[in-house]
């Protein structure tokens, strides 16, 4: 059995398990960020060696498929530009009726393209790694979305790397609005994870809506910049259906992501 | 090969952590990552000695965690258990049964998750947890203890890849051969 240098290492080790589990999150987060940056040359390996493999699939291809593509992306650059011109009017037209009223002009968006490097390995937690840290002025709490609406938010930051906490983790909240076909706003609530829908990454629930609310499958969710967080108006998913909760005291809506995080490569983080 | 051992196996768990983080192809399938390192364990727990079991856990345990968003070290917990216990069993298992080594893994990878989350719930952490998780169970449990036998297999193969070449052994023996003379 166990003899006496046995003895003084499980020990050892008991403590040493003691004190993590007793260290406050601050420490605790440091100390994770330390070990994790063992990982950062297996990253970088695995980075490397998969945008080799797509320059050489790329190189491959065949060339009428590159022209259709190439034609394909043309088409939607120029439909881009016109509803930039469009909108570009509409955002004159704003500021101008902002400083008419005088409210408090919106600054634009500051974006930074970030490579998803990792997932959390454990089944229970919705996390992913990104290739940007505080070197590239990435801070706890930023906005990280997609083309196609919000991933997450920062959580701890390395100097190379940082943790996103993804919609759908218990850490991760945020205050959504409901927009009715008339573009009117209709119900405030807060997305938060869906138990029930534990092997459906895209699907969260929306909580503490009014028990009359008046929802329909289909209806648009959107960030409503309340909790200082997420600015306003990014778009989270679509209702899929609606239950009442706690005997009809308040109504919950099952919500399907607009962005899948499981299969995301690429997010941007949002700058203040 | 005695020295490389130790090292060999914590390479090992850190390629483990590491492909289970950057690749979520398993996760994509099944709805689960399936976690290598009990499966790992229960290798090193019948075959290295008590420090590299011990090693193993805090190592393994903490890498998985830092790349998680588990409370670093409540991964070490029920590694180190699972490791002690066939450590100290390890003499009544026929631990070369590919049969034994599934169903040892299958308790190890069982147990693991189990632990962890009832380590997690008693801190106060909300994991996502609800049926859909009895699947997960399963899949880590299942997916996990098929990886033991793979273990033993790779960890053989690498030592006799880095062990002295065994000599032949022959039953001529040069003093007790006749020879002939002139007839």
């Amino acid at each position: 059995m166990l003899r006496r240098p046995h003895y003084i290492a499980l020990s050892l080790v008991i403590l040493l398990v003691l004190v993590l589990l007793n260290l406050p999150s601050h420490t605790a987060a440091h100390i994770k960020l330390a070990i994790s940056g063992l990982f950062l040359p297996l990253y970088g390996f695995a980075g490397s060696a998969q945008s080799a493999t797509e320059h050489a699939a790329n190189s491959v291809l065949p060339r009428n498929t590159l022209a259709k593509e190439l034609e394909r992306l043309r088409l939607e650059n120029e439909q881009l530009r016109i509803q930039l011109q469009q909108s570009d009017e509409t955002r004159r037209e704003n500021a101008r009726l902002r400083q008419t009223v005088a409210w408090k002009q919106q600054a634009p968006w500051n974006l930074k393209l970030a490579r998803v490097i990792g997932r959390d390995p454990s089944n229970w937690w919705r996390t992913l790694h990104i290739d940007r840290g505080s070197a590239d002025g990435v801070r706890e709490n930023m906005p990280v979305l997609t083309a196609e609406g919000v991933v997450g938010r920062i959580g701890t930051v390395g100097a190379h790397r940082s943790q996103v906490i993804l919609l759908g983790d218990p850490n991760c909240r945020v205050a959504a609005v409901v927009f009715d076909a008339q573009n009117k706003e209709r119900e405030t609530g807060v997305i938060g994870p869906a138990a029930s829908e534990v092997l459906d990454h895209t699907i969260v629930n929306l909580g503490f809506l009014a028990r009359g609310g008046q929802l329909q499958p289909g209806q648009m969710v959107y960030t409503s910049g309340q909790g200082g967080i997420f600015p306003k108006g990014i778009r989270v998913g679509r209702i899929i259906d609606t239950r009442s909760i706690g005997y009809g005291l308040y109504l919950e809506a099952r919500v399907k992501l607009e962005v899948d995080n499981t299969r995301v490569e690429e997010v941007w983080v949002l700058f203040p | 090969m005695n020295a490389l051992n130790p090292i060999i196996i914590l390479v090992t768990a850190l390629l483990v952590v590491f492909l289970e983080s950057a690749f979520s192809g398993v996760r994509n399938v099944l709805g689960a990552q399936i976690d290598l390192l009990p499966a790992l364990m229960v290798y090193v727990s019948l075959t290295a000695g008590f420090s590299t079991i011990l090693a193993f856990a805090v190592i393994g345990g903490l890498c998985f965690d830092s790349l998680s968003a588990n409370p670093p070290g409540v991964s070490i917990v029920p590694l180190l258990g699972i490791g002690l216990f066939y450590y100290w069993n390890r003499e009544i298992v026929v631990r070369d049964q590919p049969f034994a080594q599934v169903v040892l893994g299958l308790i190890a990878c069982g147990l693991t998750p189990l632990v962890t989350l009832l380590l997690l719930l008693s801190m106060g952490r909300a994991p996502i947890v609800g049926w859909g998780s009895l699947w997960q169970w399963l899949a880590m449990t299942v997916g996990g203890a098929v990886f033991v036998p793979v273990f033993f297999k790779l960890f053989e193969l690498i030592q006799r890849a880095l062990e002295y070449a065994p000599l032949p052994e022959s039953t001529f023996r040069r003093d007790r051969e006749i020879k002939r003379g002139k007839l």
